[in-house]
């Protein structure tokens, strides 16, 4: 069992110092934490003067929604769409699984908290990923054994659009198909931006949702940024794909659907910027409005 | 590199009107000149690298020139099997250009890292290893490989010398220093790094620096005035951000042998993988493997029985090989 799934030795840093009312419905403290998530994941790649923004404001919901809401000791998680190793930073930090001293050494000299995951330091880090169509192969692996071995758990693992123009993707989906795989749900993050153009112009896989679905496990379509949502989808037993719904650079207006936010850093303008936008006052104005993220 | 490489596929592109150029999924802020040039000769194929090299040697085979880029490690290593069998096996010329060779992608990860990509490479029998040193060694090297018939390989880094200017134009083989105290045998920006640390130490006090630009399991002479320095010279050192196996070392050192030159004291500055376990810059990730000129100086001296120079501090021990 993994010792950092179980509860955490230290407060959340996002319920530390901060009333959080416990008769919120579940969403709206999730859209809290999200909030918080995305200002401490903007000063991270700030400070630190560091890219790929736009994909993890893409997948940072789904994200929050599985590891706070879904997870438990006994499942894992792998991060196939490994540039977005600062939202999983992130979300650990706001379980209270890494610490704010942790996300100081982000991109750092000397650092386990690499632009992609490395392996061997952090339980909820089974493999390094980082090299496209690569995790999700691994994952199936995981699940498979698990369902062989009649081990209890689930297999959770994210996956970018852009990816799923790997073949090793689909030779894995046959595999998980074929073996019927009772464990097993991968999200796609389907923001339909990739590193040099959007994925209808570079190699459409429209509608990757029905391609998908041809294999014959279950596909659901999910606003990839409504925490609620997401949660029920990832509560569904058996295995299933998840087709996320999502913007590229959500929550950040400038940043939103723009493909050069897959590579630039922020500069102090941007960044002051982009936290007004996610400033308290816009937090609760939005929340009272019913608005998400 | 990437944009003096942009450059000089506009060059080649100009003459060649059958020019394909593959991108898996790379290039944003840098080849769109190139691909407004090529217009629908220039494709990015997606994140696909495998097929890309496919493709490009399915081009080839139909009579196109072909080019397919991408990040180091998902150029060479992603998809071996289509360089093995549909390139070098058909023996078809295609060139394949990984960006960002040795540890040049730093906090990226070790997923990014091309560490052991020459040496890889090297075991296809007809297949050539360009590693610039220089920007200005791209423009030749560009030219070199479209104009050889065989399957190339470029690995692209960062300069390390600002002002290239005093640095001999482009060969296989340059002398960049003379220096008394060691010859040391260097390919790519390393190159540069050692050049700017040692160039104004006194000749006496410094070694020689040779550069090595291109090379194949298929060359086998060496240039005579190289194998008289390295017979003649006090320590021999040979510097690759590589790992050992398949590296530079292996392949200079079978050929001296071969030539019958007898080869002084070694020390092999190379990669090492990840000696701590952590992460870091480029410079982190040199420095761990002793890849820094201080180190290599030192260590140079001590290979050639002389006493540790002025320099050395503690940062500066290193072990020989
Ligand atoms: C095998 C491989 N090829 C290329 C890359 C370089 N790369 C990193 S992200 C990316 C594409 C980004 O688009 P997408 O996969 O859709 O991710 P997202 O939009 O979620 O950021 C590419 C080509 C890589 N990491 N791995
Ligand atoms: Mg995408």
């Amino acid at each position: 069992m993994d010792p950092a799934l179980a509860t955490p030795a230290h407060h959340s840093p996002l319920t530390d110092g901060h009333s959080v009312d416990l008769n919120l419905s579940a969403d709206t403290e999730l859209q809290l934490i999200a909030r918080r998530a995305r200002r401490r994941l903007l000063r991270m790649h700030f400070e630190r003067k560091v890219g790929h923004i736009g994909g993890n404001l893409s997948c940072l919901d789904a994200l929050l929604a599985l590891h706070h809401r879904i997870l438990r000791p006994e499942d894992s998680f792998v991060l196939s769409k490994g540039h977005s190793a600062g939202a999983l930073y992130i979300t650990l930090w706001s379980l209270g699984l890494l610490a704010d001293a942790d996300l100081e050494t982000f991109h750092a000299e000397g650092t386990l908290l690499a632009g992609h995951p490395v392996p061997g330091w952090h339980p909820r880090i089974p493999v390094a990923t980082g090299s496209l169509g690569h995790g999700f192969p691994v994952a199936t692996g995981m699940a498979f054994a698990r369902a062989r071995c009649g081990q209890e758990g689930r297999v959770f693992c994210l996956t970018s659009d852009g990816e799923w123009q790997e073949g090793s993707m689909w030779e894995s989906l046959i595999f998980a198909a074929h073996q019927r795989l009772p464990n097993l749900t991968v999200m796609v993050d389907l923001n339909g931006l990739q590193g040099f153009g959007s994925t209808r112009e570079v190699a459409s896989m429209e509608d990757l949702g029905q391609r998908l679905a041809a294999f014959g496990i279950p596909v659901l379509h999910v606003d990839g940024h409504d925490h609620l949502a997401v949660t029920a989808a990832l509560r569904r037993p058996g295995s299933a794909i998840l087709v996320l719904h999502t913007t590229k650079g959500a929550g950040v207006s400038f940043m939103e659907n723009r493909m050069e936010w897959h590579y630039l850093p922020l500069n102090a303008e941007q960044y002051a910027q982009a936290l007004d936008e996610l400033s308290e006052d816009a937090v609760a104005a939005a929340l009272a409005a019913g608005g998400g993220r | 590199m990437r944009n003096s490489f942009c450059q000089a596929m506009l060059a080649r592109a100009a003459q060649t009107p059958q020019l394909f150029f593959l991108t898996g999924d790379l290039g944003f802020m840098a080849l769109e000149p190139l691909r407004d040039a090529l217009g629908e000769r220039f494709v990015n194929v997606g994140v696909s690298e495998q097929s890309m090299i496919a493709l490009a040697a399915g081009i080839r085979r139909n009579g196109g020139e072909s080019w397919a880029y991408s990040i180091a490690p998902f150029c060479y290593a992603r998809p071996f099997e289509q360089i093995r069998n549909d390139v070098c096996l058909n023996g078809l010329p295609v060139r394949l250009v990984g960006n960002g060779g040795g540890y040049a992608y730093g906090p990226m990860g070790g997923t990014h890292h091309a560490i052991e990509d020459y040496g890889v490479l090297l075991t296809l029998s007809g297949l050539r290893v360009y590693v610039p040193a220089f920007g200005a060694d791209v423009a030749p090297m560009v030219a070199a490989m479209g104009a050889r018939e065989e399957p190339g390989y470029l690995r692209l880094g960062r300069s390390e010398v600002s002002d290239e200017s005093a640095l001999p134009a482009y060969q296989r083989w340059r002398c960049l220093l003379e220096g008394a105290a060691g010859l040391v045998v260097v390919a790519g920006p390393l190159a540069g790094k050692l050049w700017n640390a040692w160039q104004a130490r006194d000749r006496a006090d410094r070694p020689a620096l040779w550069v090595l630009g291109d090379w194949s399991a298929d060359d086998q002479e060496l240039p005579a005035a190289l194998c008289q320095a390295i017979a003649a010279a006090p320590a021999l050192a040979v510097v690759e951000e590589h790992v050992a196996q398949g590296g530079l070392a292996a392949w200079l050192l079978y050929r001296l042998a071969l030539a019958g030159v007898a080869c002084p004291p070694l020390h092999h500055a190379c990669a090492r993988g990840y000696p701590s376990g952590r992460y870091g810059s480029q410079a982190f990730h040199r420095r761990e493997c002793g890849l820094e000129a201080d180190t290599i100086l030192e260590a140079l001296r001590a290979a050639a029985g002389l006493p540790a120079s002025a320099l050395a501090g503690p940062a500066a021990q290193s072990v020989a090989v």
